[in-house]
């Protein structure tokens, strides 16, 4: 990812120039290692790959969507994260964002598509109608099928933001009127990123894009397509209410006593159980809070299928068919096999794993904050 | 002979929207507005629990994010008689208050700006008289001249790098763009901060529902718990963040957006002159302050305005006759009765039914139906909602608040009062009313802490939240003002599931295609006059379009009674197996 354009400044560079000091540069480092979950002494390649990558040219689709991807991805929040995604990657094409409108917004997509063939990020926002030859969405009197196998055709990889694009979340909700249909349904030659959710977190977002321009490769995925890094974990798992549901404490109603105390949610439908996401980690818009803690259940967005798995205020007892080849990992089938025959058998396993991973994943952090401060 | 133009995508919006315009002697004479992109999502919420459905509805857009589900609980609660706790009156009002505040902040600096700010021309400033521009304005601190030769040398080196990503291809050099460097660069300074800032106002969202976009609400209420006494509910911690993000907030709108609004409109006046389109305006009133029934205590009144006349205001009835929708000239089935029959929203049926060029294609039949926003009118007339139609109606209301405010805007402008109806008067109006909304939500945000300490802990009303105490059939709506103007959903409840649901939304009134009188609506109408300097480069069409601050997702939609579509696809099971 080499340019030879020697006026292009590397990360490091740029936030040296923007007043930032070469310590935050490595808590910055630092942060993305941990976040990416990877050991210490990867610390040092994060930061050596920072400080020597140029901009990488991204283009940014939108089909049938809302733009909450976007919104979302505009709301990263941790320090410099925001300014690298803006000012560190080129982001060519974006019809939310970009000054230019009509035919000049389309020559700067060529344009990029041409210079840097095989060498762009192709990110889509949106699902494809494939219902009606695909007359149900049209930019610039090109059908979206039409421009997303196009745009596919040169990009190094293809990240598909949100449930739209990788699930084909509320418009594929039955009867899917317009046939709307995932990307990866129909680009099937290249590397496809899945960041499910309604949207996705914005951290999230924006470390996923970090990786990819750190490491100049596309971080571990699940068997469904998704990092990791961020959807290994049910929300269950990692939610703070959690032992009001090894206590059997529930709230029964919205605004009850219980509920008032913060009790599980999960007989009000809380889809946590069956959802993997990061809400309960790294949580919305900096931390501030998640939906269970702002007392709503989880409605379950970033899987496969959920607005169909509802009703949303009815408590999961079995498990519907929403997850699409199988389930992520095996110990998410074995909690949430255990879950559909009741809250009390709970699986004992499941907590002993979690509380193990969450151990290691502390004691990691600390060790990289030791090497910091050193 | 005229020139036919078009502008596909229009970018800096939320959706797909396009433009035709035909342009003689330098002037755009006639105009034609097309969605293309349709989801069907109130097909798709027919048949499920009415308590769910203000999720899905959500969806319609992520930009104005919370209005959807905001009107849909009003809906299912109008049907079902269900009064909200004033505790959850509040944190809804202070809810769509920050909304206001961050929508309208991110349209004027990320949506809107570019059309009239010359990012490459802010490379030519002095910082030092920038700096000097910005304290004679406003008192927000960073001002230095040093700030702002950190900000452009930043630019300076972005485009230096040959990547020149979101500003490629802009309408830099443009004859239209009038503002000195200086100005400018105060400009794109400010562009950079406000996108640093828009992330905090929301965190109120996230305290209140969860996240943003797309934050948690709740038939009956809110979910949020108030247990000032736990760490699990809203605390005294949790309601001091709110009132400082809400403070901070203002602060930014007070010193920066508006000085720069009135700054850089000072040199657009002419703007003043051009966009002005038929001249009616509605709102639907909105932020209650005695419960959703009571339209008398609303911050912002309900009323028409008719061909400019401030002395008189018609009153909004939602449940009679008065609004209807055509599809006349959308991609939609016709109405069994004929297509120049319009259908109140509570009887609307439709299906959908591409009948445009297929892709690709250079330009719309616009003799035959050319878009998939739906026509929708009041009295059968056309009308432009919005900023400017609240504030309108408000100052015809004789509202002293809103009356003080316009006022004070046009004497620090020096224009006169017909300056209002125009693309500088829309974008005016937005600056204006984000101030006023900044302000009551304070005061909401006040009322809720006086409810609380005065012992009033409830958020949500459950008693008819069990569909057994349902009613067999019910309807109702729920209406709003959302940023972008008038909002409404329209609910049929029957045996416990939704059997009808349609969503008309402020887009749909501005941005449809024409009715079966021929009457253009607001986009079409405000574009007929406006001089092209260079028809290669419409920045023109662009200002005008974007002082709407068009949300397109929200204004295409698909409701069916019958099920009678064209897509084939009826068996999916889950969307991706």
């Amino acid at each position: 990812m080499n340019y030879n354009n020697d006026v292009k400044k590397t990360y490091y560079e740029s936030i040296i120039e923007n007043g930032y000091s070469r310590r935050d540069f490595m808590k910055f480092s630092a942060f993305i290692a941990a976040y990416m979950g990877l050991e210490s002494t990867m610390i040092g390649q994060v930061a050596k790959a920072l400080e020597t990558t140029h901009r990488l040219p991204v283009i940014w689709e939108h089909f049938q969507e809302c733009t909450c991807c976007s919104e979302s991805f505009i709301r990263s929040d941790h320090p410099i994260v925001a300014d690298i995604i803006l000012d560190k990657i080129s982001l060519d094409y974006t019809l939310t964002l970009m000054a230019a409108s009509g035919h000049q917004a389309e020559a700067a997509k060529r344009e990029t598509m041409e210079k840097y063939k095989g060498e762009y990020i192709l990110c889509v926002e949106g699902s494809i109608p494939l219902g009606d030859d695909g007359n149900y969405c049209c930019i610039a009197g090109r059908s979206a099928k039409d421009l997303l196998i196009e745009a596919a055709e040169g990009a190094k990889a293809i990240i598909a933001w949100g449930s739209c694009a990788s699930n084909g979340c509320v418009q594929s909700a039955k009867p899917n009127p317009t046939k709307a249909t995932p990307i990866h349904k129909i680009i099937k030659n290249k590397p496809i990123i899945r960041v499910p959710g309604c949207p996705p977190i914005g951290e999230v977002m924006a470390g996923i894009i970090v990786h990819v321009v750190t490491f100049g490769r596309l971080p571990e995925l699940d068997r469904l397509g998704r990092p990791k890094a961020f959807y290994a974990k049910r929300v269950h798992d990692s939610c703070y209410r959690r032992p009001y549901y090894d206590a059997g404490l529930f709230a029964e109603t919205f605004d009850d006593q219980n509920a008032k105390k913060g009790y599980c949610l999960y007989k009000l439908g809380c889809k946590g159980p069956t959802t993997y996401n990061s809400c309960g980690t790294i949580k919305w818009n900096n931390g501030v809070s998640y939906p269970i803690q702002s007392g709503h259940g989880c409605i379950g967005c970033s899987e496969a299928g959920f607005w169909d798995a509802g009703p949303f205020y009815e408590r999961v007892t079995n498990i519907p068919g929403i997850r699409e080849e199988g389930v992520a990992d095996d110990f998410g089938k074995i909690a949430a096999g255990v879950l559909a025959g009741g809250i009390a058998v709970h699986a004992a396993s499941a907590a002993i794993s979690k509380r193990k991973e969450v151990a290691n994943r502390i004691k990691r952090g600390k060790s990289n904050e030791q090497n910091i401060e050193s | 002979m005229a020139e036919r133009i078009v502008v596909d995508p229009v970018t800096r919006i939320e959706g797909h929207l396009r433009i035709e315009a035909e342009i003689k002697d330098g002037k755009i004479v006639d105009a034609f507005s097309s969605s293309t992109m349709v989801r069907g999502i109130e097909q798709i919420v027919k048949g499920r629990d009415p308590r769910d459905v203000w999720a899905f509805v959500q969806r319609t857009c992520g930009v104005c994010t919370t209005v959807h589900a905001l009107a849909s609980v009003r809906s299912v609660e109008d049907a079902l008689d269900i009064q909200i706790p004033p505790n959850a009156e509040m944190v809804r009002n202070i809810m769509e208050g920050t909304l206001y505040m961050h929508d309208h902040v991110v349209h004027f600096y990320h949506l809107h700006a570019l059309d009239w700010v010359d990012v490459v021309n802010a490379l030519k400033a002095d910082s030092k008289k920038t700096s000097e521009i910005a304290q004679s304005i406003s008192n927000w601190p960073k001002s230095s001249p040093g700030y702002f030769s950190d900000i452009k040398r930043r630019i300076t080196k972005f485009v230096e790098s040959g990547q020149l990503g979101i500003f490629a291809n802009g309408y830099w050099g443009h004859k239209q763009m009038k503002l000195p460097p200086e100005v400018n660069l105060l400009a794109v300074a400010h562009y950079l901060e406000a996108l640093q800032w828009q992330k905090e106002i929301v965190k109120v969202h996230t305290i209140f529902g969860g996240k943003n976009p797309h934050p948690n609400y709740l038939v009956g209420g809110m979910a949020c718990a108030i247990n000032t006494e736990d760490p699990g509910g809203i605390n005294a911690e949790r309601l001091a963040m709110v009132g400082k993000l809400i403070k901070e907030g203002k602060q930014f709108i007070d010193q920066v957006y508006i000085p720069d609004l009135l700054a850089i409109a000072s040199f657009y006046k002419d703007w003043g002159a051009i966009g002005k389109g038929f001249g009616n305006y509605m709102s639907y009133g909105d932020f209650p302050t005695n419960g959703y029934s009571d339209m008398s205590n609303f911050k912002f009144p309900q009323g028409v305005i008719l061909n400019r006349d401030l002395s008189k205001v018609h009153d909004v009835d939602h449940r009679g006759d008065q609004i209807e929708e055509f599809v006349n000239n959308s991609w939609y089935e016709n109405y069994a009765e004929g297509q120049d029959k319009g259908r109140h929203p509570w009887e609307g049926e439709t299906s959908i039914k591409y009948s445009g060029p297929k892709p690709p294609y250079e330009h719309l039949n616009v003799e035959e139906k050319y878009s998939f926003i739906k026509t929708p009118r009041w009295k059968g007339l056309p009308m432009e909602v919005g900023p400017l139609a609240r504030l309108l109606v408000g100052y015809g209301r004789g509202n002293k608040e809103i009356q003080d405010a316009v006022n004070a805007a046009l004497a620090h402008l020096d224009v006169p009062v017909d300056a209002l109806f125009s693309t500088l008067g829309r974008t005016a109006a937005r600056g204006i009313e984000t101030q006023l909304v900044a302000n009551w939500t304070q005061d909401f945000y006040n009322t809720l802490l006086n409810n609380i300490k005065n012992g009033d802990e409830r958020m949500a009303n459950t008693e008819n939240w069990e569909p057994s105490t349902w009613p067999k059939e019910a309807k109702g709506v729920g209406f709003m003002e959302a940023p972008r103007g008038a909002l409404a959903h329209w609910i049929k409840i029957k045996d416990k599931k939704t059997e009808n649901y349609q969503l008309v939304v402020p887009s749909t009134w501005n941005a449809s295609p024409r009715d079966p009188k021929g009457q253009r609506s607001a986009y079409e109408s405000t574009l007929i006059g406006t001089p092209i300097a260079d028809p290669e480069l419409p920045l023109e069409i662009i200002r005008t379009i974007h002082s709407f601050d068009p949300c397109i997702a929200c204004a295409v939609h698909l409701y069916d009674e019958h099920g009678k579509h064209i897509s084939q696809v009826q068996n999916i099971s889950s969307c991706d197996i």
